[in-house]
């Protein structure tokens, strides 16, 4: 169904050829299709199908230290030379930036391992329903749960080549299943809505239909009649759902884009205690089937595992090749993001943080985007449960939390229960002293 | 005539009858065809960076019966490729029947000139204009130490073919303007965001050293947030300004008035039309006739002649936003509000400019009627929950009131509030309505669209404010 290599090897390679022939000093082009099959569901019977095709190319072509990128999704032969022509038309008047380059040599990725990145399991539509149905069903089986948002199960191929005119020239096939089921409870006046997704690129890894439409069900009731509670500074402990977001934060916060430009609260932190001692952030790129891993980034440079934080303390940062020069250091294989990103495992079990403090305020969601990169200040709307004496009582919503990260990251404490579900990955967060705002 | 077969092995016959195979047996639906072209000239850190540019045609094949909507789309515009979308269609609709409604309103509506935004400002006079910008705003003070701008410009040209040989056209221009400045002093960073933009061209805005003003406000936003103090916790009295500030009204209320969310019954407005939802004073409408705004169309992504619809009159809810399926299953009529991002994606109810008119009252008497609350002038992101209809704003700029008067800015203060309990809070209707300056984009099930806001000044009686600080 998708495209074979050879298929995208060719266009690159007529991409590149004509680039050189135009005079552009360097080119580099990532050519990718994608097909994807998507069924939603609602309410005992199919809501819709989307099928999806996507072929396209993204070229960029080098004058000397000029750059310029075009991207086009019509890769019919005699309109791929137009467009080479247009993209190098567009270079040859961009200014020059002395730090323009393709990556070094040395660091492309040459490997042999294999991660385990494609799962060739067609499931077709009327398995996919099969699916949804039973995810519906058993979270319809729970008293309270009256409506539902619709559930969707979607299958994605994807293969891509990226090559340069260095002569690195490689490509994968990728396979995504995702399935998401979203429902509605009610109880009085008080109406909620929860989901539950899983995403892997093995259906056999997929958690089961059961499993999502219980969970479903049980994140929606949780909610139902929630209180509204006193601003005052509260321990909170952070669902391994929105402790992963947090994680995702210190992320973007030592990208080399943003501590080049001097963006980020954690400019001139390197070899800094960010975090308590017994804290360790990993970057791995290698761990098979996992959704994050990649054999290189997206300029071709190999992805080693990557140790961030050590002991609390801050070691290396996310580093492509033009952002690398302007801070003195090689790209580490990080344009394009982090791979599987985690917290390490803490010493507390799950019990042990929700019992530290006689009333604790349990947070599963978080709404808005009340991240402040720069100064390090955070403040969202949150939803989520009072514990008291390790027990959960009730529902609260309409609050918020607010914080700065830097006394955030100083302060948290981590459960032992860290899964590698997602491609950023962080057990329990337990942050004592977080401003709590209600009425 | 389409221009979209040109070059292909297609035509127009062979098209349609591809269409009119597919479609007979349904409610509704077409074959959606669109040629795209984008730019984005970004200037950052004292350089040009590199300038992207991006094309993209394709077609999205939309086959509707009953409530189950089958899509499939895809860039390659051949007949093989629109056959085998025909059949992904018809298997997932076999076993229903509809009855094709082919009577779709006609419009000559302009409200926007066809323009190319791309390639009537030459690539040269953009770079240039980007480095002016920046000694600019780098030369207003000594405290700024970041400078982003960007130029990003897009024209779509989309055609729309129904059952029976209906074509439909609309082309559209888009550009937006942004200028971002970092501040540093006394070892604090903050900064200001300022943009503008509608579906004119880049010179239209720009004219007249107006890039200046751009450079200015954002300088005066991040300076401002030099100064604040962290923000008071709890829950208090608001005042919001005029203008942008209505993506509050966007998020708290208007996606709950979007006919799937009702139709669903899964939004808290859907059993309350003719009820009064809010305070007296409050009329809230979605406009997508007004000439050059980000969220004005033609047509919207079904070939519906856009409207001025009426969301909610002096109080009481009146009408839903609806799309064409959401509309028939509702038994009532499209308001011209269905949109997709691209022919990638699904159509759905979407706002186009959502107002609230103007009132009587003054900014100067509701910031005196307040002893202890905050004056919100922007935001940045929001975000809402419509099945509980909790909303969040983070506040980029805000004051504190105190005693009737206007103090202290205040940094990362976060409004957190219900949109159906706060649409009966709003105690004070200004009479200064404005529209936003043309920067909106809408997100909505992964779909990002243009959108447009606009109100005057409002007092709402409480709200949560999220802050470090408890009073």
């Amino acid at each position: 169904m998708i495209k074979d290599k050879n298929y995208l090897l060719n266009i690159s390679e007529r991409i590149l050829t004509k680039a050189k022939k135009l005079g552009a000093t360097d080119a580099s082009v990532v050519v990718s299709n994608s097909v994807s099959e998507d069924i939603s569901y609602r309410n005992k019977k199919i809501d819709g199908s989307t099928r999806s095709e996507n072929l396209g190319a993204e070229l960029t072509t080098y004058f000397g230290k000029k750059k310029s990128s075009l991207t086009s999704s019509n890769l019919k032969e005699d309109i791929l030379d137009e467009l080479v022509k247009k993209c190098f038309i567009a270079t040859k008047i961009t200014p020059e930036d002395e730090l323009n380059s393709l990556p070094d040599k040395d660091l492309h990725f040459k490997g042999l391992k294999e991660l385990d990145l494609f799962d060739k399991t067609h499931l077709d539509n009327k398995e996919k329903i099969n699916y949804l149905k039973e995810a519906e069903e058993v979270a319809f089986s729970v008293p309270k749960i009256v409506n539902t948002n619709g559930s969707g199960f979607s299958e994605k191929k994807s293969n891509f080549v990226l090559a340069n005119s260095n002569g690195f020239s490689d490509g994968y096939e990728t396979s995504q299943f995702t399935a998401y089921c979203e429902v509605v409870s009610k109880e009085n006046g008080s109406m909620e809505r929860d989901y539950e997704y899983s995403s892997k690129r093995f259906l056999s890894d997929l958690l089961s239909a059961k499993k999502i439409g219980e969970n479903a069900s049980k994140f929606a009731i949780r909610k139902l009649s929630p209180k509204k509670i006193k601003s005052e500074r509260m321990t909170v402990v952070f669902d391994k759902r929105i402790s992963k977001n947090i994680l995702s934060v210190f992320a973007n916060a030592i990208s080399s884009n943003v501590i080049a430009k001097g963006t980020t609260f954690l400019k001139g932190k390197e070899n800094n205690q960010i975090f308590k001692k017994d804290i360790n952030i990993v970057d791995k790129s290698d761990i098979k089937r996992a959704n994050g891993s990649k054999y290189f980034d997206s300029e071709g440079v190999r992805v080693d595992e990557l140790s961030l934080i050590e002991n609390g303390v801050l070691k290396n940062l996310l580093v492509d090749t033009y952002n690398g020069k302007k801070i003195n250091k090689r790209s580490n294989g990080r344009c394009g993001g982090t791979s599987n990103l985690f917290f390490k495992k803490g010493s507390k079990t799950f019990n042990e943080l929700i019992n530290s403090s006689k009333k604790i305020l349990y947070i599963n969601e978080t709404i808005g985007h009340g991240t402040n990169l720069i100064t390090g200040d955070y403040s969202v709307g949150a939803s989520g449960q009072i514990i008291e004496n390790g027990e959960f009582k009730y529902p609260v919503s309409e609050i918020t939390i607010a914080g700065n990260l830097n006394e955030i990251f100083k302060n948290l404490i981590l459960a032992d229960d860290l899964a590698l579900n997602y491609s950023t990955n962080s057990p329990t967060m337990l942050v004592e002293g977080i401003t709590v705002g209600g009425i | 005539m389409s221009k979209f077969f040109d070059n292909t092995d297609l035509n127009i016959n062979k098209v349609e009858n591809i269409v009119s195979s597919t479609l007979n047996n349904c409610d509704d639906g077409e074959l959606y065809l669109e040629n795209s072209k984008s730019e984005a000239v970004i200037l950052d850190d004292n350089k040009i960076k590199s300038s992207n540019f991006t094309t993209d045609v394709g077609y999205g094949f939309r086959a509707i019966t009953g409530d189950v909507v089958a899509y499939s789309h895809s860039n390659d515009i051949s007949e093989n490729s629109l056959k085998n979308s025909s059949a992904n269609l018809k298997s997932t609709l076999s076993s229903n029947k509809g009855n094709y409604d082919n009577q779709i309103k006609k419009t000559n509506q302009k409200f926007y000139k066809e323009i190319d935004p791309i390639d009537n400002k030459s690539m040269d006079s953009k770079i240039k204009l980007l480095n002016e910008i920046n000694e600019y705003a780098r030369s207003i003070d000594a405290s700024v130490k970041q400078v982003t701008a960007n130029f990003l410009g897009e024209k779509k040209d989309i055609e729309i073919l129904r059952l029976g040989g209906e074509l439909l056209k609309d082309s559209r221009p888009l550009v937006r303007v942004n200028v971002s400045i970092m501040l540093e002093k006394n070892g604090r960073k903050e900064t200001g965001v300022y943009g503008i933009g509608g579906r004119q061209s880049y010179d239209d805005y720009l004219k007249n050293d107006n890039w200046k003003s751009l450079c200015d406000e954002a300088f005066r936003i991040a300076n401002t947030n030099l100064q604040s103090k962290p923000s008071p916790a709890g829950e208090m009295k608001v005042v919001l300004g005029p203008g942008w500030p209505a993506i509050l009204i966007h998020e708290a209320i208007g996606h709950g008035l979007e006919g799937d969310f009702n139709r669903k019954k899964t939004s808290a407005f859907h059993d309350l039309v003719g009820k009064k939802v809010a305070s007296n004073g409050v009329t809230i409408i979605d406009d997508g006739t007004l000439d050059n705004r980000r969220g004005s169309l033609n047509i919207d992504d079904e070939g519906t002649p856009t409207e001025k619809t009426v969301l909610i009159e002096n109080g009481i809810l009146k009408n839903f936003m609806q799309d064409r399926l959401n509309a028939r299953l509702m038994k009532t009529k499209s308001t011209g509000n269905g949109r997709r991002e691209s022919y990638k994606h699904i159509v759905m109810p979407r706002m186009r400019n959502t107002i609230m008119l103007s009132g009587n009252d003054t900014q100067e008497e509701m910031i005196k009627s307040v002893d202890k609350g905050i004056f919100a002038v922007s935001f940045g992101g929001g975000q809402v929950d419509i099945t509980s209809g909790k909303f969040v704003f983070n506040c980029t700029e805000a004051y504190e009131i105190i005693n009737g008067k206007i103090g202290a800015p205040l940094k990362g203060a976060t409004l957190i509030g219900d949109g159906p309990s706060s649409l009966k809070e709003i105690a004070m209707v200004g009479n200064d309505m404005m529209l936003d300056p043309g920067i909106g984009t809408c997100g909505k099930a992964g779909q990002g669209v243009p959108v447009g806001v606009g109100q005057p000044s409002l007092l709402i009686n409480k709200m949560t404010v999220g802050g470090t600080q408890i009073k």
